[in-house]
């Protein structure tokens, strides 16, 4: 399948379920949301420029915010992870990213441990500024940090679910 | 200049960045003093369709807690109405300027417009729900909107055909209440912790207020029905700084669970509103 409407797809089923299905469930706890959808981002092919993963990250967050109503909350976490993802992938990875052509982030093409820390990282920069915004308007300190580990830990263990759901080891070409 | 070209050009990705950071956090700083007009706008429209269409095959979920709610309110309305007094379409028929000379017959007050929720959710800090219904079918801003069960919120942004309604469970959302037992007057608010409960502050220390007083809304408010409920008090504390309780209430609408809800409309809105401009003005 072409590498585009692969993700094209994959963006709106995901949205889908995080919109619709996930985030529908009755809470748990005030401290645990669902969140999971910025695996589309994580997901990404190795060699996609860095401004168009800037804009992607940027438009895939905005259209979260239109279905929670809260514009700019999570269109600036998908930034900000979108803008240090490069920066990770040459950290956790010796090869030069370019090298890669449409590889995607998989514990296959990065090593398991390689993978883990890659979604374990990312996903706390993206928790810590959506969580440290809201708090900016509302809540109290004990609130911030149960929120920030109970929906880190809420978060991997859905993307570990993601993970098994799409099927992504499948040759592309 | 050659230099300040080359500067950008280095530096374009994280240069972007900031732009693009800095037009989502003005976005967001600045959303609570427009809502309306973000609303207004198109694509209100069309999350509002999405969310129509996963609602229709959601219904059938709750089919049979709706219907039992329904059951209950229908025989609480039936049971209101004096004999004799049964044909139920006077009551619909809007009342004209006849009714200001007539002082003997009643006129309505507060028509209700059905609607169904589409969106709905609890765990944010502000928490929306969004109505199919919209200026088309005589909706405004500031209207209340009430559940079966009891009062739900204000709408806060109206498009052609749907409407965004502010629920008590947004850090926002002041309601003025009293205790259905008479005397306090106190504000309804949410804490933001949890979805079932609301807090209730204002209330004088002067009152008695046990553990299951239903709190209901004031018959001050120009927009809420006076009498609609709204909880029950489920825990008593005195606040040592004021002269006051803080009461945690158990909410009446399980905001989790909602699935429709009627816009009450206050035919007096107006003419309110044109007594308070006037006395302003003085």
């Amino acid at each position: 399948m072409n590498i585009v409407i692969r993700n094209i797809i994959r963006i709106i089923v995901v949205l889908f379920f995080q919109v619709f299905i996930v985030t529908r469930i009755p809470p748990l706890h005030q401290f645990i949301v669902p969140y999971f959808y910025f695996i589309l981002i994580l997901w990404l092919p190795f060699k996609i420029s860095r401004i168009y993963l800037l804009l992607l990250g940027f438009s895939i967050g905005a259209i979260v915010d239109w279905f929670f109503k809260t514009p700019g909350l999570h269109a600036a976490a998908c930034l900000l992870i979108s803008y240090l993802r490069p920066f990770m992938i040459n950290l956790l990875l010796p090869k030069e990213a370019t090298e890669w052509g449409n590889e995607e982030p998989t514990s296959k093409t990065m090593g398991s441990v390689s993978y883990g820390i890659y979604v374990l990282i990312l996903t706390l920069f993206h928790h810590f500024y959506l969580i440290l915004l809201e708090w900016l308007q509302f809540g109290s300190f004990l609130y911030f940090i149960g929120k920030l580990f109970s929906t880190l830990i809420v978060s991997c263990l859905l993307i570990f679910i993601a993970d098994l759901f799409f099927n992504r080891n499948s040759k592309l070409r | 200049m050659r230099n300040v070209f080359l500067f950008i050009r280095r530096y374009a990705v994280f240069i972007s960045f900031l732009i693009l950071q800095i037009i989502s956090l003005s976005m967001l700083f600045s959303y609570n003093r427009f809502h309306s007009t973000y609303y207004g706008m198109i694509a209100g429209e069309i999350s509002g369709d999405i969310n129509r269409r996963v609602n229709n095959v959601e219904e059938y979920f709750t089919l049979k807690t709706e219907n039992e709610r329904l059951r209950e309110q229908n025989a609480f309305l039936l049971s209101r109405i004096p004999s004799g007094q049964l044909n139920a379409d006077t009551a619909m028929k809007i009342v004209n300027d006849t009714t200001y000379l007539d002082s003997v017959k009643q006129f309505l007050q507060y028509r209700y417009l059905s609607a169904k929720i589409i969106g709905n959710s609890t765990f944010l800090p502000q928490n929306y729900i969004t109505l199919h219904r919209g200026s088309d079918q005589g909706v405004l801003l500031n209207m209340a909107v009430v559940g079966t069960d009891g009062l739900i919120g204000t709408v806060v942004g109206v498009s052609k055909n749907m409407s965004l309604v502010m629920s008590l469970l947004h850090k926002q959302s002041k309601v003025i209440a009293v205790l259905k037992k008479g005397s306090g007057l106190g504000e309804i608010t949410w804490d933001g912790r949890d979805p079932r409960y609301l807090v209730l502050r204002k209330i004088p220390k002067t009152v008695v207020v046990k553990k299951g007083d239903e709190v209901v809304s004031s018959p001050y408010s120009d927009k809420f029905p006076p009498g609609s409920r709204i909880g029950w008090v489920e825990e008593v504390t005195q606040d040592q700084e004021t002269n006051t309780y803080v009461l945690k209430v158990r909410a009446a609408v399980d905001f989790s669970n909602v699935q429709h809800a009627f816009i009450v409309i206050n035919q007096l809105s107006a003419e309110m509103e044109e007594i308070r401009s006037k006395q302003i003005k003085e």
